[in-house]
């Protein structure tokens, strides 16, 4: 299937190639490269591109590119959804995914690949199961390397391959048993420039950090599943059960996963938890405009909102910004034309506010569309939707593990900037 | 490998030694123990005369090699080096580094060596020159080193294949290896370098590794088959061979390469997947995730060929009803002949789905709650090319979903979507919102949104739609502006309600400031206006205006065709523009003065006193342009329209030529007809084949056989009895039990189902076979279990062995195995096979048939009286029990006489469940009375053959089986009487379980059974019906009905039970022969073999093939016939009358003592004779 994988920078070098199959030759990428070439923003390069020999199917995450090519049909989510998974698990071994981070494990980065492919077919895409064959790297193994000419591979062969969980490796062993749970949601919605929700809809993740000595088996439930309207599992949840009693029953992988992911049902009206009351205008002359901001909590459930950021994308004729905001720091990007206003905590107090003037490009015509707003925010202590974790059960191991579970209302989170759109159309 | 290197490396492997001693890992140490270093034991003497030096070596990273500390630097900075420009220069001597490095003896300098050659592997630098010295160390015991080199020789192996070939010895060991994960290793190196020479070896690993008791090596194999495929098709039919021994694999782990490995190689295999089917469904949910999108998509393949249109009817039903929007009806239309031809088909014939079918559709849909995308778009497409119109709609919630994941992920789920909305709006319709454009989506990402929204509108969304439409031509994206005006001209020719509304809408961004925005907006409203342009002659004006203003090129070209089509209804004001485009017409764009021109040629035909002068004066233009595309169609213009007389006939027709009316354009969604690729396919999102793709097959007309699916019973008998001895045994060893199994236990409704089919019970508990084996591996007992597996497989190897011998060794292995079993089990489990007391009424007296005999004796009678005790007293009707015990009370008598073993199977002799014991005893003293008949009318009760009427899968769990007991049906002397064994294999009680007529054929008559109220699980009931066959062989269509379904299922008699002995002298049988002769008389000769000689056996077979009785031989001498028979070769003879019409039936065998036998049969029934003849030699040439 897939056949060989190039990895791409911003600006379009080549840094790693790897071929499963026959070598293929770096000219193959001149057909992205004239398609990166075309598209105003990396966002816009066609995922799956037709050569006269081979289709190139990339995905672009992190300002890099991660191009494959393959030369016979196949499904085109699966070889995008199997380079995403690379990019995860390249995180989850170096913590971030860049460039300089992917050159400086240059070795582990190709033993993975060698690891999650065989001929083109994935073949071990667990992240418990790699890390068995191949250790992530550690600051302080890698002084202890370095030190003892030794490296960081597994001297003896993983077991966990042949285990039954194809998820969870073998031989765990913990002092202090723990499972974590975070119960994260966003808020995707759409406001239209006299404040009305267009669509507002809650997603939500259970990230998980589970601990714990041998096999276990967790059982967690909530108090009120019904919420919930469309949910997908982490292959580890039984689904009859779900179907059955509405509660997750599973075997967890070690360390850190995404348990499941839902989708609250917009019927109930969202609310909205903060507004932002906007005026920018743009004089006639078409020299210059004038803006004012001012945020606001509406309805958050007494909890503070954390780490509010609006973000602004002007017309293409805005220069620059001479603004005075009462609270945090703004920033303007003339080549983005992005304004990022960080406001930090908000005080219902005392609500922050932001204006001044804007200058135009001298002899541009008056921009006519009114900017659309961003806001990205954080709720601790809260998730929106009210979706309550009810308990969690542990079987199959004799110990007293130690639980905690954590809500936190977000927006933006997911890979676009900002998910909190309020889309400031005049209609 | 020379002495001395072994001895230099046995250091570092004593350390690794030590360490993992040190880590506590055992069963480590074991692997390790690999031939090579195993031989001696005097490595911990090396160990300790050594450990100083290599610690030295150790601490100081290797300075004891000959670079010195000149490596040290280098490896600090491995990676900043040789990246510029000057690696000409640098590179050979850091290769002759690397060469030393590599030749060193110290396995930290070569792991160093290694991983810089690999990381300018990584960065596409050239390293070939080092690989003799690399491939050397692909012997190297350091597993660290190993994988490197493993990793350079796949990348070069093909470059320099005569070396290469130095390192097959190694993977050759490598496969012999007793850890399975250096077996699977070497196989998988071994098959990744591309050297064609050691194709034969490749094929003899891979055919070795296919058998491998390791999951995992298999696994492996299944992935080296598409490697070798590509390396040399020639192997082909052997590979074949090997992924149909791959599939029947029962192990999730293999599923789903071995799946890839049948797409890669031979897709048009389908027929190798028949009997691999069901298992494949069962096991899908425990398959990895890329193996499910595999599977998935094979299946859909699968399912197109094997099952029937879900949707036949309804498309009949629902035709015209709906509406599409895209002209899609156009495909119905094209369906529609077809459709018609089947219209009285189906309406006969109502469409059933196959349970296959069924079983596919339930098994994939869990899938759609995946966390990966791809295996919810492969769950999609099958729901949308397979599933019912009802059911399709399921997929459309997690499709929406896929649309918060990634851009990538979202561009190619739009694709889909973008496709289906066009099939099935409805579908979408109610998450038109999810469907809203974000200012943040990418320009492509919009665009596609915004197809979507076109295709979903419909008359009651289009004003939500339009305007949510209206938001985006502000947006300052200007190609998606372009877009969503082009969306808005479909939706308006395509919703006449709209159309005025959206006109006026773009009429209006005619005056909006952005050039882009209007142009198109001109060339949409272009579009719009052909459909009715006497109404807006308005709009042509307001449009001839902006040809000051507007400077893109397609907007003016369009403009000016408007006026030039329609400068009737503007007749005032196209001269004028024309003067206005002369005047410009040098500076304009190619497009726009071929318009002009044209625009010309209009008006001189249609108003030549204004316009002559201005036409000759652009003509005149053209004439000499630079484009010769302006040259030629001036010149023709020319020709046509000005009257010369050297013109010919042409101008004649100019006008009509140049006025023609133009047919109004059509816009069509770019996703339609797409469809007929696979969805989620890349063929689909290119929208062009690409290679490989598999096209997806037309349903058929009619239902291959669907029995090919069918896995024979026989063979999940031994299966189920070993696994669950293995499971026993595992539970004690093994605490955990394997992760489905448990799921199976906590929900109720997995049981049920796994129960219920034999399929899924015996792959599920395979599975749990092998777990249990892996686990146990794990464990320190590794050897120990190794045994088993070896004996497991060396049990299924005599399994298929013996599959091909007579089926007495098949009893002999059965009766071994349920010896090991208790026979509770047995009971609940799975009744054993039918052909068993088939070969029991042979008189084959072989030693393993009385063992088994005398075996199974022992627990079905137990099993029997348990089922007594229950089922007996409250359904037989007590009537036809009571006649019914008379005669089989007789029968035993007799048959014991014969020392004939009757043996009763419940459900070969169901006449025996009737009875309580108690009820045979009673009858005893009757039966006594009868004794002079009895020889005449034997029926030998163990050759009652039951036949299927509801497979256990089919009827989920409920089994159906029915005899024909011989029995005179009391309410009605002329019909037969069947006897319908049901027995509940499934974990809930079925309840109501009755027959309803369903299409029966002219003349025929059922009498049901009353209704069984309920059968509790593991349990039989038995019941008697009588059916009228009108004396003809033709099925009787029934419908089989349980509280919650339906199952049509069909009695077919064989010819020899629709009749009933009836008793004659010998006498009279001839008498009767003597006039039914000429055409009512059927002679065929024969050659009775060996065991069919004596008297007894031909009687034994000719009654157990038809319900006819003896005739007496011999009894003649008393009752008549002056003249007694000449003593020569017996003649026997049996009679009786079919069931309807009474008609007789005489049946002569005369054997001779040499030369060939003779069978006469006299029947008024000429169809019947002939019938009967077949069957009856049938039965004694046998």
């Amino acid at each position: 299937m897939i056949h060989s994988l190039f990895l791409i920078n911003h600006s379009g070098d080549i840094f790693l190639e790897k071929h499963w199959k026959s070598v293929i030759g770096r000219s193959v990428c001149d057909y992205f490269f004239e398609a990166k070439e075309k598209a105003a923003e990396p966002e816009d390069v066609p995922p799956v591109l037709q050569t006269p020999h081979h289709y190139l199917i990339s995905i672009y995450r992190d300002r890099l590119f991660f191009l494959s090519v393959i030369q016979t049909e196949a499904p085109p989510l699966f070889v995008i959804e199997f380079l995403h998974r690379v990019v995860e698990t390249f995180q989850d071994y170096f913590g971030e995914c860049s460039e300089t981070v992917i050159k400086d494990n240059v070795v582990t980065v190709y033993e993975l690949l060698e690891e999650m492919l065989d001929n083109g077919f994935p073949l071990a895409t667990e992240s418990n199961i790699l890390k068995e064959m191949i250790r992530p790297p550690t600051i302080l193994r890698t002084m202890v390397n370095t030190l003892t000419g030794t490296s960081n591979f597994e001297e003896r062969l993983p077991s966990g391959q042949l285990s039954t969980i194809p998820w969870r490796r073998s031989g765990v062993k913990y002092t202090n048993n723990e499972a974590y749970f975070d119960v994260i949601e966003e808020i995707d919605a759409i406001v239209d420039k006299s404040g009305t929700t267009v669509c507002a809809e809650i997603q939500g993740v259970i990230e998980a950090c589970v601990k714990l000595t041998g096999m276990p088996d967790l059982t967690l439930s909530f108090m009120n599943p019904r919420l919930l309207d469309d949910v997908s599992f982490h292959p580890c949840v039984r689904f009859k059960r779900w179907e059955a009693e509405r509660v997750l029953s599973f075997i967890p992988p070690d360390g850190n996963f995404t348990l499941m992911s839902y989708h609250v049902n917009a019927q109930n009206l969202v609310a909205i938890p903060v507004y932002v009351k906007q005026n920018i205008s743009f004089f006639e002359s078409g020299s210059g405009g004038r803006l004012d901001l001012t945020a606001g909590p509406k309805q958050t459930m007494g909890k503070t909102v954390e780490g509010l950021v609006i973000t602004v994308h002007m017309p293409k004729a805005v220069l620059s910004a001479s603004l005075t905001a009462t609270q945090g720091s703004y920033t303007y990007d003339p080549a983005t034309k992005v304004l990022v206003w960080d406001i930090g905590r908000l005080n219902p107090q005392k609500l922050p506010n932001l204006r001044g003037s804007l200058s135009l490009q001298a002899g541009a015509p008056k921009p006519e569309d009114n900017p659309s707003i961003n806001i990205a925010l954080k709720i601790q202590q809260l998730a929106i939707s009210g979706l309550k974790v009810n308990r969690l059960d542990m079987y199959g191991e004799k110990y007293k593990p130690f639980k905690g579970v954590k809500y936190v209302t977000k927006a933006g989170k997911f890979q676009r900037p900002a998910c909190v759109a309020i889309s400031h159309f005049s209609t | 490998m020379t002495p001395m290197q072994k001895l230099l490396q046995l250091p570092v492997n004593a350390v690794n030694m030590v360490k993992t001693v040190q880590n506590q890992v055992q069963g480590f140490q074991e692997e390790d123990k690999s031939p090579v270093l195993s031989p001696d034991g005097a490595h911990q003497a090396w160990y300790s005369a050594l450990q100083p030096d290599e610690l030295r070596h150790l601490r100081s990273g290797g300075s004891g090699g000959g670079g010195g500390g000149g490596h040290n630097s280098e490896e600090r900075a491995p990676l900043e080096e040789g990246g510029g420009g000057g690696g000409g220069q640098t590179q050979p001597l850091r290769h002759d580094d690397l060469k030393e490095m590599l030749d060193s003896n110290k396995d930290s300098l070569k792991l160093e060596a290694m991983k810089r050659i690999v990381a300018m592997i990584a960065r596409g630098k050239n390293t070939s020159d080092l690989f003799p010295a690399v491939v050397k160390n692909v012997a190297c015991k350091n597993i660290e080193v190993k994988k490197l080199v493993y990793v350079y020789l796949v990348r070069y192996a093909e470059e320099q294949q005569d070396l290469a070939l130095l390192s097959i010895s190694t993977f050759q060991r490598g496969l012999k290896d007793p850890n399975q994960l250096i077996r699977a290793s070497a196989l998988r190196v071994l098959s990744s370098i591309r050297v064609t020479i050691i194709v034969p070896i490749m094929m003899l690993a891979i055919k070795e590794a296919a058998s491998d008791m390791s999951p995992y090596v298999r696994k492996t194999a299944a992935h080296a088959i598409p490697k070798l495929y590509s390396l040399d098709p020639e192997q082909k039919d052997q590979l074949i061979e090997v992924i149909e021994k791959l599939l029947a694999d029962k192990t999730t782990l293999v599923a789903g390469s071995v799946v890839m490995a049948f797409e890669e190689v031979c897709p048009e295999r389908i027929d190798l997947i028949h009997k691999n089917y069901r298992k494949l469904c069962n096991l899908l949910v425990d398959v990895e995730e890329w193996g499910q999108v595999v599977i998935i998509n094979m299946l859909t393949r699968y399912a197109r060929t094997q099952f029937l249109n879900p949707n036949l009817n309804e498309c009949l039903l629902e035709e015209g009803g709906e509406s599409t929007f895209y002209g899609s009806d156009a495909d119905q239309d094209e369906d529609e002949d077809e459709d018609k031809k089947d219209e009285a088909l189906s309406k006969r014939k109502p469409y059933v789905m196959d349970p296959d079918h069924r079983l596919l559709l339930r098994n994939t849909k869990p899938l759609l709650q995946s966390r990966n995308a791809a295996v919810v778009m492969a769950v999609a497409q099958l729901y949308f090319h397979l599933a019912p119109k009802a059911e399709v709609g399921v997929i459309a919630k997690a499709l929406v979903r896929l649309l918060r994941s990634h851009s990538e992920v979202q561009y190619v789920v739009l694709q889909n979507v973008a496709t289906m909305t066009i099939k099935r709006r409805g579908m979408f319709e109610p998450y038109l919102k999810s469907f809203y454009i974000r200012s943040t989506d990418p320009t492509q990402i919009k665009v596609l949104k915004l197809e979507v929204l076109t295709n979903l509108a419909s008359e009651t969304n289009i004003s939500t739609i339009l305007r949510e439409f209206q938001t985006y031509i502000k947006s300052m994206d200007k190609d998606f502006v372009a877009a969503t005006i082009q969306a808005i001209g479909r939706c308006a020719t395509h919703i006449g309600e709209v159309r005025d509304t959206c006109l006026n809408g773009l009429v209006q961004l005619l005056s909006n400031r952005d050039e882009l925005v209007v142009a198109e907006s001109v060339v949409v409203i272009k579009k719009l206006l052909q459909m009715q342009p006497e109404k807006h002659s308005d709009i042509i004006k307001h449009m001839a205006k902006l040809t000051d203003n507007i400077q893109v090129p397609m907007a003016r070209a369009s403009i000016l065709w408007l006026i030039g089509e329609y400068c009737e209804h503007v007749p005032k004001i196209a001269p004028d523009v024309l003067r206005k485009m002369a005047k410009t017409f040098t500076n304009e764009e190619d497009i726009v003065k071929l318009q002009i021109i044209n625009l010309a040629a209009k008006l001189y035909l249609t108003n030549s006193k204004q316009t002559k002068l201005l036409t000759q004066y652009v003509l005149n233009l053209a004439k000499y342009d630079q484009n010769y595309d302006i040259r030629d169609r001036a010149r023709f213009i020319r020709q046509l329209i000005v009257p010369t007389d050297k013109c010919g006939a042409l101008s004649k027709y100019a006008k009509k030529l140049i006025l023609a009316l133009k047919p109004a354009p059509i816009l069509e969604s770019p996703f339609k007809d797409r469809d007929h690729f696979q969805l989620g396919s890349l063929s689909h999102l290119l929208n062009t084949k690409a290679g490989g793709y598999q096209e997806l097959p037309d349903w058929p007309q009619d239902a291959p056989d669907p029995s090919v699916r069918n896995v024979e019973v026989k063979e999940s008998v031994p299966e189920w009895t070993k696994c669950s001895s293995r499971e026993k045994r595992k539970e004690k060893k093994v605490e955990k039990p394997f992760y489905s199994d448990s799921e199976g236990e906590s929900g109720p409704t997995e049981s049920a189902d796994s129960e219920s089919d034999s399929a899924s019970s015996s792959a599920s508990g395979s599975e749990q076979s092998g777990s249990g084996s892996e686990e146990s591996e794990e464990s320190e007992e590794r050897s120990d279990s190794d045994e088993e597996e070896e004996e497991e497989e060396e049990e299924a190897k005599k399994r298929k062995t013996q599959k091909k011998e007579p089926i007495e060794a098949v009893q002999q292995s059965e009766s071994e195995q349920s010896s090991e079993e208790e026979v509770k089990k047995r009971k609940v489990s799975i009744p054993p096979p039918r052909n068993v007391s088939e070969s029991e009424s042979d008189d084959d007296d072989s030693p393993s048939d009385s063992s088994q005999d005398s075996e199974s004796e022992d627990s079905e009678s137990e099993a029997e009286v348990k089922k007594k005790k229950k089922i007996t007293p409250p359904k037989a009707p007590t009537k036809p029990v009571k006649k019914e015990g008379k005669k089989e009370k007789k029968e035993m008598s007799l048959l014991d006489f014969d020392d004939f073993e009757p043996t009763p199977s419940p459900q070969v002799t169901p006449v025996g469940n009737f009875l309580s014991s108690s009820l045979v005893t009673d009858l005893e003293g009757l039966s006594l009375t009868d004794t002079v008949l009895s020889p005449a009318t034997i029926s030998p009760s163990g050759s009652l053959k039951s036949y299927e009427l509801l497979h256990r899968i089919t009827g989920e769990g409920l089994w159906v089986e029915y005899c024909f007991s011989r029995q005179p049906f009391l309410p009605d002397p002329h019909m037969v009487a069947v006897q319908i064994q049901f027995t509940n294999s499934a974990a809930t009680e079925a309840k109501s379980l009755r027959l309803e007529e369903a299409k029966l054929q002219s003349g025929m008559r059922v009498k049901e059974f009353p209704e069984i109220e309920v059968l509790p699980a593991g349990e039989s009931a038995t019941v008697v019906m009588g059916v009228d066959f009108c004396d003809s062989t033709q099925a009787a269509n029934l419908q089989l009905c349980t509280h919650s379904r339906k199952f049509f299922v069909s009695i077919q008699p064989p010819v020899g039970e629709l009749m009933t002995p009836s008793f004659m002298t010998e006498n009279e049988f001839k008498k009767e022969q003597g006039q039914l002769m000429g055409m009512n008389e059927i002679t065929e000769k024969m050659q009775l073999p060996e065991r069919c000689q004596n008297e007894h056996a031909i009687v034994q077979r000719v009654i157990a093939a038809a319900n006819l009785s003896r005739v007496p031989c011999g009894s003649d001498k008393e009752c008549s016939s002056p003249a007694p028979p000449p003593p020569g070769p017996p003649v026997h003879r049996f009679a009786g009358r079919t069931v309807t019409s009474g008609s007789l039936v005489l049946v002569t065998v005369a054997t001779k003592e040499s030369g060939p036998s003779q069978l006469t049969i006299n029947c008024e029934k000429m169809v019947i004779g002939t019938m009967l003849v077949k069957d009856i030699l049938l039965a004694l040439t046998q």
